[in-house]
């Protein structure tokens, strides 16, 4: 554990010295508030807490960037194997960077909601503690996807071609940027394939409605079984060496993290219950009032 | 005595195709600096890093402090120190953050401001990784080596790639290691680091070892000759320095007299009896011994370089 805080510490201050990460962890984040609230939220104070967990999720969702690339970058320039000759495991490695880039991402969502309610009036905070739950694990989960991007390429340029493609994917079929009641039914059923979609439900829930964490079951489910099952596959694809080749079985092993959102896909088509949660946050832009509630409706 | 703190035996590697092992064996002692000569791609790394734990074997055994580098988990890395061929760190943590992460790795730990004053490195230990030189980096990888106060230090071509005033700094060093009584393998295909740094030598070439001995003991059993150039005040009598005793051959250019000696005492008291004779006088005389260099291509047929 002592290890894991050094490196903790020690990633956190070189991140902090690095132009990139200000721009993407800090920069980036902020334009996506004032873009969001100054744009579509003018003179719409009720869309502001619809519109913030957007801004929220795409800030969590800019984890696995970051993070795969760094590591990647690491491995190719032979940091990781000076690393190796220390008396330290992947887990330690891999922990760190996921602790730290949790640890920088709270003071951009801290601001975010500060920005938020100084310059966009939000009216109300939501359910805050269920908020920074999801923020954590949906942070966590980001981060380990990242990690596993990480451990099946092998040069940055490779990672960023991945990375774009997930990032496009999360972008515009989550339904943080395009909501997601304005899709056709079966991309709506297929947008709950992908593991941004579930975080952009639960935040809009506990942004919008309120809703406490025993309402958000198998969002939270779906992410942390995500974010255990990535953490452990990249741990034993964890590659010092850039020498080193992906093994075969890396590429199928890394798939089996997104079988909580199949699941959670499959789920969600036979229930349809998150659909009809996130049809209710979109319709509350135009409501006076704060919806009430009611996670297990159906649709209509 | 104490048994050998590295055992090497019958190491086998092969990438692919390539064999980069072909059961190289060796031992080094406790307080011994062990040095692998070899030209690139000899196998000189590929030993090493296995030694380190960072590669696994196809075959055949290496332990050192009697662990298995790649079985005995994390406690072996609290027993070594090494510099990797090219050491890598990230551009922006400055040299003190280095130090002081990597030292609070181990459990056993050496003081840092010692470790700054030893290598040189007080004034930039606030600089960045990314703004020191070659050499101030090299000295840095060795301190980092050494925060843990290892047993057995692995050096990698540590002055590959560095100008001459900066190799005789880390010549130094190592010497200093070397009176501290540190066991160190080094593997350089420099031939002055080995004969100066090593107490023993093995000589490496496509994933053999094709010599192993002390430096001296290595020139001695290659040729066995010893190069001895003299300049006379008038020309030799024909033939009369091609037949002194323990020469195996002689060559002339213009009024310099090369000759190839076996034994160089016997060879020079034979010159000096047979000038006495002919009335003849020595103007200039040097004995150049062999190098391993010639070792190497006396045994291989190549220079190390090639």
């Amino acid at each position: 554990m002592r290890h894991i805080l050094t490196l903790t510490v020690n990633r956190m201050r070189l991140a902090l010295r690095t132009p990139a990460f200000i721009f993407f962890s800090l920069v980036m984040p902020m334009a996506f508030l004032f873009a969001f609230c100054g744009f579509f939220g003018r003179g719409r104070p009720n869309a502001i807490p619809y519109l913030m967990a957007s801004v929220l999720a795409l800030t969590v969702m800019g984890s696995f960037w970051g993070l795969s690339l760094q590591l990647v970058t690491y491995r190719e320039m032979g940091i990781l194997r000076r690393f190796h000759l220390a008396p330290l495991g992947a887990g330690a490695i891999l922990a760190s960077s996921i602790l730290s880039n949790y640890v920088l991402t709270l003071p951009t969502v801290v601001l975010q909601f500060l920005l938020a309610r100084w310059v966009f009036h939000l009216q109300h905070w939501g359910n805050l503690a269920g908020t920074f739950i999801l923020i954590t694990l949906g942070t966590v989960t980001f981060s380990a996807l990242g990690l596993i991007v990480a451990s099946v390429t092998n040069t940055a340029q490779e990672t960023q071609i991945i990375n774009n493609a997930f990032w496009l994917l999360f972008l515009f079929l989550s339904g943080a940027t395009l909501p997601l009641p304005l899709f056709p039914g079966w991309l709506q059923a297929t947008a709950f394939f992908l593991p941004a979609t579930p975080l952009v439900i639960a935040l809009q829930k506990t942004m919008v409605a309120r809703a406490s964490i025993f309402h958000l079951g198998p969002e939270l489910l779906s992410l942390t079984v995500c974010a255990a099952v990535a953490f452990v596959i990249s741990q034993q694809l964890f590659r010092w060496d850039p020498g080193e080749k992906v093994p075969r079985r890396a590429k199928l092993l890394a798939a089996s993290a997104i079988i909580p959102f199949l699941l959670l896909g499959a789920w969600e088509i036979h229930s349809g219950s998150l659909r009809a949660s996130a049809l209710r946050s979109f319709q509350s832009m135009e409501r006076q009032s704060v919806p009430q509630v009611s996670p297990e409706e159906p649709p209509r | 005595m104490n048994s050998p703190v590295i055992q090497v035996e019958n190491l086998t590697k092969s990438y692919g195709s390539v064999e980069a092992l072909r059961g190289v064996s060796f031992e080094v002692n406790e307080g011994e600096v062990f040095g692998l000569l070899g030209p690139n791609g000899a196998g000189k790394t590929t030993t090493v890093e296995i030694l380190e734990g960072l590669r696994s074997a196809d075959g055949g055994r290496a332990l050192v402090c009697g662990l298995n580098p790649r079985q005995a988990g994390l406690r072996y890395k609290e027993e070594i120190g090494a510099t990797l061929q090219s050491t890598a760190l990230p551009e922006k943590i400055r040299v003190r953050e280095a130090l002081a992460m990597f030292s609070s790795f181990y459990g056993r730990r050496r003081n840092l401001a010692d470790l700054l004053r030893r290598f040189g490195l007080e004034e930039k230990r606030n600089t960045f990784y990314g703004q020191l030189s070659g050499g101030q980096k090299q000295r840095l990888a060795l301190a980092l080596a050494l925060v843990n106060e290892p047993r057995v230090l692995f050096l990698d071509e540590p002055t590959a790639g560095l100008d001459p005033q900066v190799r005789r700094e880390i010549y130094d060093i190592v010497e200093e290691l070397k009176q501290e009584k540190k066991t160190i393998l080094l593997t350089t295909h420099y031939i002055e680091e080995a004969e100066r740094l090593c107490d023993r030598v093995a000589i490496v070439d496509y994933g053999r070892v094709i010599a192993l001995g002390t430096p001296r003991e290595l020139k001695q059993r290659a040729a066995g000759t010893t190069r001895i150039e003299v300049r006379l005040a008038r020309p030799a009598v024909d033939g009369a320095l091609a037949k002194l005793e323990a020469v195996s051959d002689l060559l002339q250019f213009e009024d310099r007299y090369v000759l190839h000696s076996t034994h160089v005492p016997a060879t020079i008291v034979a010159l000096v009896k047979q000038l006495e004779s002919d009335g003849n006088e020595i103007a200039s005389l040097e004995i150049f011994s062999p190098s391993l260099e010639d070792v190497f291509l006396e045994l291989t047929g190549r220079k190390l370089r090639d």
